[in-house]
């Protein structure tokens, strides 16, 4: 038993810091810090630092342009990142598609395709749900005929994040109607500036374009674009979904936003006296930063075992559970924490060069759109009920 | 970092593990549990014989200098098996109170026997206006003669119907709820003026509130320095947090293992229960408390024996929160998975129910704990 780095990873954690110090640019941080929009050039910009420093692909073979990490370098590179502000990877080319043609692609694939997520040339967005295919995602319906050395795509995918900027999609898609819905699936690469393709933006509650909806009419896509056979997409995808999960508990990113909450409550005052000192208050404080404690040793737990040679499996399912419903405990905090101020909802504000004077203050300003933006977080990477689903078969038999 | 424990830990554990197994069955436990004792006097000999009551103690006590990972091995498989013996309070409290204070002419005559089991000894710190502060102490000390007269009520101590050594908190100076003036005395339940009132408790052990008129003791009778017991109360009362944390994870485990159980044999509608969603959902949600209340009782182990420092008092806290909640809802989450035959005697699920939801009454339930979390919070 026990809990404490070794010298390397000490040593390595060093390291991260260093770089970080030197590297990462303040005014990126400060926009992660404060919950503020980050542009794709923002996003491209770190990348490159971070490709440069050959720290881009964690999860890629060295032969590709990866690196090696151990599963605690990588929750060290996690918990430096999330508390330096550092922007969250965009997932889709790097950890989804990247992954996923490595182990299924072929040669040509592997080298058209990977230096460009690499370079950053190719921003890539994820075609899996579809309006009415969700939760339920094989009955999807998409469909990619065959006509000679194309696939003629027609159909519709939605919640595709950051597609706005995308110039590739992975896609889902039927090309056999007369089997099992999930053996009829393919896995297709295609370009975003195919005649055919429209990408609609879909306005988030929060005001926020995130997530688009993508229509592909007669879309002419290259059999060579096709990822290993025709009708295993679905294989293909639930592995790409594995590497999905993990992380997504987010234990850092909630360490960084209870920090947050705790300033936010130190210089709001309640009865003349910061809220964070009001009884009530911070035990709602003590009860959240207790139950992070707790799915920061469960995380823990399973980057060991993980490290010692285990497989993470739907361990990784419950704590995206726990360590999703946490966040969204502390946001839910945050937004008590600036009472009426919850309610103006100025726009400008949220920019990072605001120059105007604030209403309240900059903290406050994104507090509320931030809590009604991460109740994505229970239903996105295989809702909350969808990971019980998986406990409940993978671990429990039932 | 590693979780695994080591091999001396494991060989530890299972050892625990068959004794418990092989002398320790639903049905057993029940007469235990309604033997004067309250307990089996056998059992407990067994665990004396075993070197498991010395796990704590030095070697020349007859122990390993074990840890907060040793006792938690220990704890968590008298956990499984609802074990009632008077380990927690005599080997772990009384002992680490011993150990902590005492002198060493009161170390040579009392840790031996804590340590083989050959000595009983529970400890009264709780009373009846106190609620979970250890530091609200009404009972009084005063000086007379060569020792000391105590007066006063000491509430739920378990254990202290069979122990031979009772240590109490008694007030020397200072007002209600003062750390400073708290003073530590070991009593023996024969002396004059003590009067133990014994009951069952709804878990299934034993326990007694005691009475102290005009008792009178010596000066040999005081554990460490005359009003200054506050810190080694607090101390020990942490490492016994983390050993009921890890009494706790092993009662969940075999909780949720039946409930488990039971949603996969029981059918209605045709159909195995466990098939139908609502209930798989709810059990993995049990799954998930039991995992949290496994990472905080681990944490707990791990500072148990660490210097005392407000990080200390935290985790403690923490782990002891985590267990309050966790525990209650296992508990009545498996009772109502059950059904009826959750809320009956003769099923042994009931009883792991019934500790799970006992083990937030004692050592400060996760209210306390919250509230004492709050408080350091805002002093960090």
């Amino acid at each position: 038993m026990n809990m404490n780095y070794t010298a390397e990873e000490l040593a390595f954690r060093d390291e991260v810091r260093a770089f970080l110090d030197e590297k990462l640019p303040a005014d990126i941080a400060a926009k992660v810090k404060g919950f503020r929009r980050l542009s794709k050039e923002d996003h491209l910009r770190w990348q490159k630092i971070l490709v440069a420093r050959g720290w881009y692909a964690t999860h890629w073979p060295e032969e590709y342009g990866g690196v090696k990490w151990t599963p605690v370098q990588k929750h060290i590179w996690d918990e430096e990142s999330c508390r330096y502000g550092v922007p969250r990877s965009i997932p889709f080319g790097v950890n989804m598609v990247a992954p996923v043609i490595i182990k299924f692609g072929n040669e040509e694939q592997k080298q058209q395709y990977l230096p460009r997520i690499l370079s950053g040339e190719d921003w890539w967005c994820q075609g899996y749900s579809e309006p009415g295919a969700g939760s339920d995602l094989a009955s999807l319906k998409t469909r990619a005929v065959r006509d000679g050395d194309h696939y003629i795509v027609n159909g519709q995918k939605t919640w595709t994040t950051l597609g706005q900027h995308a110039d590739m999609i992975f896609c889902l898609v039927r090309t056999n109607t007369e089997v099992k819905a999930q053996e009829g699936i393919s896995f297709l690469l295609i370009d975003m500036n195919t005649p055919g393709i429209t990408v609609r933006p879909i306005i988030t509650l929060d005001g926020e374009h995130e997530v688009n909806e993508v229509f592909f009419e007669d879309v002419k896509v290259p059999v060579e674009n096709l990822v290993g056979e025709e009708d295993k997409g679905w294989t293909y995808a639930k592995y790409l979904l594995t590497y999905e999960r993990t992380g997504l508990a987010g234990i850092g990113l909630s360490k960084a936003a209870l920090e947050h909450l705790k300033q936010l409550a130190s210089r709001r005052l309640k009865n003349g006296r910061p809220l964070i000192e009001d009884p009530s208050f911070s035990q709602r404080i003590a009860q959240v930063e207790i139950d992070l404690t707790a799915a920061a040793i469960s995380n823990l737990r399973i980057i060991a075992s993980v490290e010692g040679g285990g497989v993470p499996g739907a361990e990784s399912s419950m704590l995206k559970v726990k360590g999703t419903e946490i966040r969204q405990s502390i946001n839910d905090l945050a937004r008590r924490a600036i009472g009426p101020y919850a309610l103006p909802f100025v726009e400008e504000e949220l920019n990072l060069d605001y120059e105007g004077e604030f209403l309240s203050d900059e903290n406050a300003a994104p507090v509320a759109a931030h809590y009604f933006n991460n109740r994505k977080l229970s239903i996105f990477g295989g809702s909350n009920e969808i990971q019980k689903n998986i406990v409940s078969k993978m671990i429990l038999g039932l | 970092m590693d979780f695994r424990l080591n091999e001396e830990q494991q060989m530890l554990q299972d050892t625990v593990a068959r004794l418990v197994r092989g002398e320790y069955n639903f049905e057993k436990r029940l007469e235990f549990s309604e033997s004067e004792a309250g307990f089996s006097e056998d059992f407990w000999k067994q665990l004396g014989e075993l070197g498991l009551t010395a796990v704590p103690f030095s070697e020349e006590l007859g122990g390993f200098g074990g840890g907060g990972v040793e006792v938690q091995s220990v704890m968590t498989e008298l956990g499984k098996g609802l074990c009632l013996e008077p380990y927690l309070q005599s080997v772990i409290l009384a002992g680490g109170l011993i150990s902590q204070a005492g002198n060493s002419t009161q170390k040579e005559q009392w840790l031996a026997g804590i340590a083989s089991g050959e000595l009983k000894a529970a400890v009264g710190l709780q009373e009846p206006q106190s609620f979970y502060n250890l530091n609200d102490v009404d009972t009084r000390a005063e000086k007379s003669g060569d020792g000391y007269v105590l007066n006063g009520r000491k509430a739920v101590v378990i254990g202290g119907q069979c122990a031979d050594l009772i240590l109490v908190s008694a007030r020397t100076s200072g007002d209600s709820r003062d750390s400073d003036g708290i003073s530590l005395f070991a009593i023996s339940p024969d002396t004059a003026g003590v009067e133990r009132r014994v009951y069952p408790t709804i878990d299934g052990a034993k326990g007694c509130d005691i009475t102290l008129n005009n008792v009178q003791v010596g000066t040999d009778a005081l554990l460490g320095e005359e009003g200054k017991a506050a810190d080694a109360i607090e101390y020990q009362t942490g490492r016994a947090i983390a050993a009921l944390c890890a009494e706790a994870v092993g009662v969940m485990e075999v909780a949720n293992e039946l409930t488990l159980d039971y949603l996969k044999q029981r059918k209605q509608f045709g159909v195995p229960i466990g098939k139908f969603q609502v209930l798989q959902h709810r059990m993995v949600d049990m799954m998930s408390e039991l995992e949290q209340a496994r990472s905080m009782a681990i944490l707990a182990a791990s500072v148990a024996d660490e210097e005392q420092s407000d990080e200390r008092r935290r985790i403690l806290s923490a782990a002891k929160n985590v267990i309050g909640r966790s525990g209650q809802f296992i508990s009545e989450k498996g009772i109502q998975s059950h059904g009826g035959i959750g809320m009956t005697w003769e099923y042994n699920f009931a009883h792991y129910a019934k500790r799970l939801v006992m083990i937030n009454h004692q050592l400060g339930d996760d209210d306390f704990h919250l509230e004492r979390y709050a408080t350091l919070l805002q002093a960090s």
